[in-house]
């Protein structure tokens, strides 16, 4: 049971971080379908430090280092779909497509470069961190806490506040709304797309790093994140763009997530006799009833999506 | 006036796609660069010359034919993408349809002993039936169809390979050759094999592939279902308003889209030329590589086929780059780039058309000035 909770918040922080990188961006009006790649970029830059990281470095200057690493890879590579999507206008979902076959490939071929130099029989993609991932993990009995579960939070708090509190969250969210407004009463919609989703990238690139330490200690970069991106964009869907909805959403669909891998450890469930493939296959059917009920009556930001024009009304 | 040629639709589209595959090569030839600079050149190379790496003519044709093989289901995956996108919506579940026709093709095949048509209109349907899935919560429940199609990619896979262990080799994770089971469910070459060297993987598929992308060009353009088609993809309401039965035309696009990707499936896995790995964990890159031969392609079926063609070349083309340096995914990063830059596509179409005008305006304005000159000399 304990199991069930600990992966039930580990995965709820991975979805709800990334969920609220997707809010900042869609509420600025840009649809970032390439979560899932800015996610293994992320994710790949956390790695890369806790590989060449010296050793006896303490707990906190390994997670600062680390979360530094993989927000830094997420900002740079989410500014390529800024730059494609609001400076160029391009067709925002060929553009986060390409950045989630992208994300992966490179993150392959990078890792594999890396491997291959160190050792020439090695053309495996995993790099491997079963010490540095210690960092991040305190043992309270039988449970273990994760440093993300915080981090998870704080990033809750933090980004309420900027977005209902501040003069630029109030912003930002006009610009998703009536860009040409906002543009009317003196504010920069390009440089405000371009700060909601560089902050999807900061989101993106933490929750990449908080999935691949979730329950692992070494990552195959080939298999990218498996759909998790995506699943945050459905636990935003869900919840309705706001950031307190969003919370309670990601718990929902880490539970789901998270039976998947503690299953076997219900007498009841395991009764059932349902094949583990059923359990993998939960969080993606889950994820498709709840669109189904709550995609219709969805009050998405009315100008996301749409490139700005200054000469449109 | 001469219209000029650089004005047409065509060459533009043509230009732009050469410019994204030109900037692509490079970018991934920096990329190489920076693994090591020793071997790059010859990386890149062995990239672009896919099976004339073989100095044999006979070895040429050979592996010429494979990619081949593997061209026709990329290009029914691109079409796909392509006939979905053309009615304004975005059919990134063609990996799981896809997938699912493999599964459909088969199980039919192996289990069932059908034969190829049967085992071929099976998975039509099957996939056919996948895609209504994201076309009736599209149309009924207001679901993004991107989210949608990545969630039934993921059921799909696991389903795939839950039902194929059935049909597995009990050593390896690997689905019985179905040369072995049962041959009458192998395509048939029609004599195909002796245009390639004897390579009996290439059979109807590959001409069967190219006479759908014309099929597809033809409906899309000279018929009236695919006019509402694209009425529908253009504005939704004002074609409701027109009276066309838009939820209707939305599901059955997607249909479509979706038996367009189980028959590549099927076309594929009915050759024997590869067996399905039930430990699979992730979808089969078939489909995303169709979306980018989709844009590479200008949003032409017939543009599809040679843009399938290239990016089928470069990906079987990275399996020749030296191993003890870099890996074969690098076609699969020139691929993602080269998608990027499509992004970009419209934009460069802008900045011709514009540039054109603009000399042509100058053009104009230096032949009237010319005239008034001719005329105050007078």
């Amino acid at each position: 049971m304990l199991l069930l909770v600990q992966y039930t918040l580990i995965f709820a922080s991975v979805l709800m971080l990334v969920a609220l990188g997707g809010c900042f961006s869609e509420h600025s009006g840009v649809i970032n379908l390439g979560l899932e790649g800015i996610m293994v970029i992320g994710a790949l830059g956390g790695a890369l430090m806790m590989r060449y990281a010296p050793a006896g470095l303490s707990s906190f200057a390994m997670i600062a280092l680390v979360v530094l690493c993989a927000v830094g890879f997420g900002v740079i590579y989410s500014s390529l779909l800024a730059v494609a999507s609001i400076n160029f206008k391009a067709d925002q979902t060929i553009v986060g497509t390409a950045l989630n076959m992208l994300g992966t490939a490179a993150a392959t071929v990078i890792v594999k470069a890396i491997n291959t130099a160190a050792n020439p029989d090695d053309v495996s993609s995993t790099i491997q961190y079963v010490n540095q991932k210690k960092a991040f993990i305190v043992n309270i009995g039988s449970f273990q806490f994760n440093w993300f579960m915080v981090i998870a939070v704080i990033a809750l708090i933090v980004a309420y506040v900027t977005l209902y509190k501040t003069r630029f969250g109030l912003r930002l969210m006009a610009c998703g709304e009536h860009p040409q407004a906002a543009a009317s009463v003196g504010i920069n919609v390009l440089k405000m797309r371009w700060a909601g989703v560089l902050i999807s990238g900061i989101f993106g690139g933490l929750g990449g790093i908080c999935y691949i330490l979730a329950g692992v200690s070494e990552w195959k970069f080939e298999n990218g994140v498996a759909g998790f991106g995506f699943l945050a964009l459905a636990v935003m869907i869900f919840g309705q763009w706001k950031p307190q909805r969003i919370a309670l959403a990601a718990l929902l669909f880490g539970l789901f997530r998270a039976l998947s891998n503690v299953y076997t450890g219900f007498n009841f469930l395991v009764a059932l006799n349902i094949p583990s493939t059923v359990y993998n296959m939960m969080p993606y059917i889950v994820s498709l009833i709840v669109l189904a009920f709550t995609s219709g009556s969805s009050r998405a930001p009315k100008a996301e999506g749409i490139p700005y024009d200054k000469s449109t009304r | 006036m001469k219209k000029s040629i650089w004005k047409s639709n065509a060459v533009q589209s043509l230009l732009a796609s050469l410019i994204c595959i030109v900037l692509g090569l490079l970018i991934g030839y920096i990329v190489l660069l920076f693994i090591n600079p020793a071997g790059a050149g010859k990386a890149i190379i062995a990239v672009i010359k896919n099976f004339m790496n073989y100095s044999r003519a006979n070895l040429q044709l050979k592996n010429l034919g494979a990619t081949l093989v593997k061209t026709a289901p990329l290009l029914m995956c691109a079409l796909s993408v392509l006939f979905a996108y053309k009615v304004g919506l975005f059919n990134i579940g063609a990996a799981g349809q896809y997938t699912v026709g493999i599964c459909a093709s088969l199980y039919a095949a192996l289990a069932w002993h059908w034969g190829w048509l049967a085992c071929l209109l099976f998975a039509v349907a099957v996939s056919a039936l996948w895609g209504t899935i994201p076309g009736l919560l599209k149309a009924y429940c207001n679901v993004n169809e991107v989210i949608s199609g990545i969630m039934l990619n993921w059921i799909g896979l696991y389903t795939t390979n839950m039902i194929l262990t059935n049909v597995k080799e009990s050593t390896s994770p690997y689905t019985f050759h179905i040369a072995n089971e049962n041959p009458s469910a192998i395509l048939p070459t029609l004599g195909l094999e002796k245009l390639f060297a004897g390579n009996t993987k290439v059979t109807v598929a590959v001409p069967l592939a190219i006479v759908l992308a014309i099929v597809i060009s033809v409906i899309l353009n000279k018929t009236r279902f695919g006019y509402e088609l694209k009425a529908t993809g253009g504005n939704k309401n004002a074609a409701k308003y027109a009276g066309m039965a838009e939820k209707r035309n939305i599901i059955l696009t997607l249909a479509i889209a979706g038996a367009l990707a189980g028959m590549g499936a099927a076309l594929f896995y009915l050759t024997d030329y590869e067996q399905w790995q039930c430990t699979a964990s992730s979808v089969p890159g078939m489909g995303f590589n169709g979306i980018a031969a989709t844009f590479l392609g200008g949003l032409n079926p017939i543009g599809t086929i040679f843009s399938s063609y290239f990016i089928q070349h470069i990906t079987t083309g990275g399996a020749y780059v030296d191993k003890t340096m870099y890996c074969s995914q690098i076609s699969d990063l020139i691929s993602s780039i080269i998608i990027y830059l499509c992004g970009f596509v419209l934009f460069l179409k802008f900045a011709m058309n514009s540039s054109i005008a603009r000399r042509e305006e100058k053009l104009a304005a230096a032949e009237k000035a010319a005239n008034e000159q001719k005329g105050g000399d007078k």
